[in-house]
């Protein structure tokens, strides 16, 4: 062999040697901690166990996506719509065919703590298992118990519909590698028992930074814990920050408001809308005190001291005079002359972080697709707004809005009408 | 059906016309102190108004329809199908994704139980041979088609029937043309057996613009009321009668 052909063969074999490592790498990053499935049929559950993991399939919100609008619940056919193409969430009714009627206990929990399913085929993160690692056993046995006490549903899974190379288990590997790690959940032992429970329900069941983080080209969020705030790919809503005293830090709020938020949708100066109302319908309202209570302790304990207000801008921002005479037509009859709203039915717009937020991805969805509150035990009647999509252009939005970022003591930057069309492009 | 006389439809106009300027009235007012808050359905359903016209009168002359005055069980079903995706506009789905039933049976029976005067229909713009065949299908029906008449189960009047069956006339022809036209390309459903898919799948497109001209074309009688019981027994089977939480 030549000199030239035995040092290609050399860097060759070298490269098959290092591409086989990290595919051991891979391999094992996926499989390590996993214990043999065992697949012992579930033991009868108690009454309280069913109940138990109802109220536990709710604090995860589990029915959000594994219920098709108008289908039966539970049976799944939901699209999660991604940046890299639909997820179609699965049957969880205890059909034998084409629910999980055949998963033992261990199955169930290895889903959600090491996001497998029965068969050894590797689950999207769509399915938010990065943070359902952190759910205990006993809370997992339990919706496991709660979803085997439903009627069986006979509805077959619909295929994800991903690009390649997004549909190959081998990327998934690959993925999960990089950004998935199956951990229990670790108590702080220096912090009172609701703040750790409000963690376990914030980090864990309640996912909630699924939606209230950033997620990088993969679509991985950094960690459970990351709470900064992001926008809602594809949806394009954004979740605010959880821990800016800027956008939806708690910490300044009375506690009362922050559970009134979670358990009615509505408090004095606030009301949710977008993705937000569906966790209160689905999830939040039907908590018990105690556990909102957790978590608004954990919400005000994870806002940072460390962001403040900008200066306000030296020259101030000027409001439109064309979004002026848009707001006293359209919006001053419910919402104030001088944005003050009306408590619980209508929020103040004057000094309203929502206003001013970076971020006006969900005025633009509320100017324009309008909007109820959820109808919830504790405000069945919700006020609504109607929608401005068919009235209003992109450039009345924009002046419209620049008004109100920059009237009644805002003072937030003008808003262009290449911003509001690039989200009415988005807006369903 | 006795067609209204052109003195009942110029009263009616009338009134319709004094109506609205009494509403537009405070409304204008309204710009300079707006109206009070209330604790009320109607300030609530702002969120529907803005299209629908004030309290959900919408004229014929636009796209968006009545709601006004409908029967409460037919709203009600229309709310939950747009709310489960039966109903494909994506405006009302997001508007009612949150809102449960109980919620919108009271939107359905606060609308239903507004009684406003209509404004006089559009005149029609097709020819004489087109509102022909508009008007028998409507009366009569198509028997080779296996069309049952219009009136066989929007009553007579074609002012609906009360629970559940909506009024044909004070609809803007455009509407009427994009829901036959929905139900015939299997965009809109009704909760199975879903009857009005199955007829407008037996009409030609020429035959749903014939009878949407005749429809729009047609004043509204006074009393302007859904019929409380069928002519007859109903010639089809419909899923829209029959749903959930529909008063047998």
């Amino acid at each position: 062999m030549s000199r030239p052909a035995r040092w290609v063969a050399t860097t060759l074999g070298l490269l098959v040697a290092i591409g086989l490592l990290l595919a051991t790498l891979v391999a094992w990053l996926n499989v390590r901690g996993e214990a043999p499935l065992d697949n012992t049929p579930p033991r009868a559950a108690t009454p309280e166990q069913i109940a138990r993991g109802a109220y536990l399939a709710r604090a995860g919100n589990c029915a959000g996506c594994h219920t098709a609008r108008g289908g039966a619940l539970y049976a799944g056919g939901r699209a999660v719509p991604t940046p890299f193409g639909n997820v179609y969430a699965s049957n969880l009714t205890p059909d034998p065919g084409t629910g999980i009627g055949g998963w033992s206990d261990a199955a169930f929990w290895r889903a959600l703590h090491h996001g497998r399913s029965r068969d050894g085929r590797l689950l999207y993160p769509a399915f938010p298992y990065p943070n359902y690692t952190r759910i205990e056993r006993a809370d997992a046995d339990a919706i496991h118990a709660y979803l085997r006490s439903l009627a069986p549903v006979h509805q077959p899974n619909l295929r994800h519909e991903l690009r390649f190379p997004f549909d190959q288990q081998a990327a998934l590997a690959v993925w999960r590698a990089l950004y998935f790690r199956a951990a229990p959940f670790e108590p702080n032992p220096a912090r009172t028992p609701a703040f750790n429970r409000g963690a376990y329900l914030v980090e864990g069941l309640g996912h909630c930074n699924a939606c209230h983080a950033s997620r990088n080209a993969l679509g991985a969020t950094s960690n459970p814990l990351d709470l900064a705030g992001g926008l809602i790919p594809v949806q394009n809503w954004y979740a605010p920050s959880l821990t800016s005293p800027l956008e939806a830090g708690v910490a300044a709020w009375p506690v009362a408001d922050v559970v009134a938020l979670l358990k009615t949708g509505v408090a004095p100066h606030a009301s949710v809308s977008g993705p937000m109302s569906d966790v209160v319908l689905g999830s939040t309202q039907h908590l018990n005190a105690a556990d909102l209570d957790a978590m608004v302790e954990y919400l005000r304990a994870s806002t940072r001291t460390d962001i403040v207000a900008p200066p306000d801008p030296d020259p101030p921002y000027r409001p439109s005079a064309a979004g002026g005479k848009l707001y006293e037509q359209h919006c001053a009859a419910c919402h104030g002359e001088r944005g003050e709203g009306v408590a619980g039915a209508y929020p103040a717009l004057a000094r309203n972080r929502a206003v001013l937020l970076d971020s006006t991805a969900n005025l633009v969805h509320v100017i324009l697709e309008g909007g109820f509150p959820p109808s919830t035990a504790g405000n069945p009647r919700p006020y609504g707004m109607p929608p401005f999509a068919t009235v209003l252009s992109d450039s009345d939005v924009a002046a419209l809005l620049t008004f109100m970022r920059a009237s009644w003591g805002n003072q937030a930057p003008p808003v262009s009408a290449v911003e509001v069309g690039k989200f009415r492009a988005t807006s369903r | 059906m006795q067609p209204p006389s052109r003195s009942t439809s110029l009263r009616t106009w009338l009134v319709a016309t004094l109506f609205a300027a009494a509403q537009t009235v405070p409304s204008a007012a309204a710009q300079a102190a707006p109206a009070p808050f209330e604790n009320t359905m109607a300030q609530r359903m702002q969120a529907c108004t803005g299209c629908h016209g004030a309290q959900g009168r919408a004229a014929s002359d636009g796209y968006y329809p009545r709601i006004a005055g409908k029967p409460s069980q037919y709203l009600f079903n229309q709310l939950v199908s747009f709310r489960d995706g039966r109903r494909d506009y994506a405006l009302m789905t997001n508007l009612l994704a949150p809102l449960d039933d109980a919620y919108l049976r009271e939107i359905a029976n606060h609308f239903a139980s507004l009684d406003i005067p209509y404004p006089p229909p559009q005149p029609a713009t097709a020819d004489v041979d087109t509102l022909t065949r508009g008007e028998q299908l409507v009366t009569r029906g198509d028997a080779a088609l296996r069309v049952p008449a219009c009136v066989a189960c929007h009553g007579t009047a074609l002012m609906g029937v009360a629970p559940a069956v909506p009024a044909l006339i004070g609809m803007p022809r455009d509407y009427l043309n994009a829901q036959l036209g929905a139900w015939r390309t299997g965009k809109r459903h009704a909760p199975g057996p879903d009857c009005m898919a199955q007829i407008a799948q037996r009409l030609a497109p020429q035959d749903i613009s014939a009878l949407s001209q005749w429809l729009a074309a047609q004043p509204v009688p006074t009393p302007a009321k859904p019929a409380t019981a069928l002519p007859a027994p109903i010639p089809i089977e419909c899923g829209g009668l029959s749903a959930p939480g529909a008063p047998k």
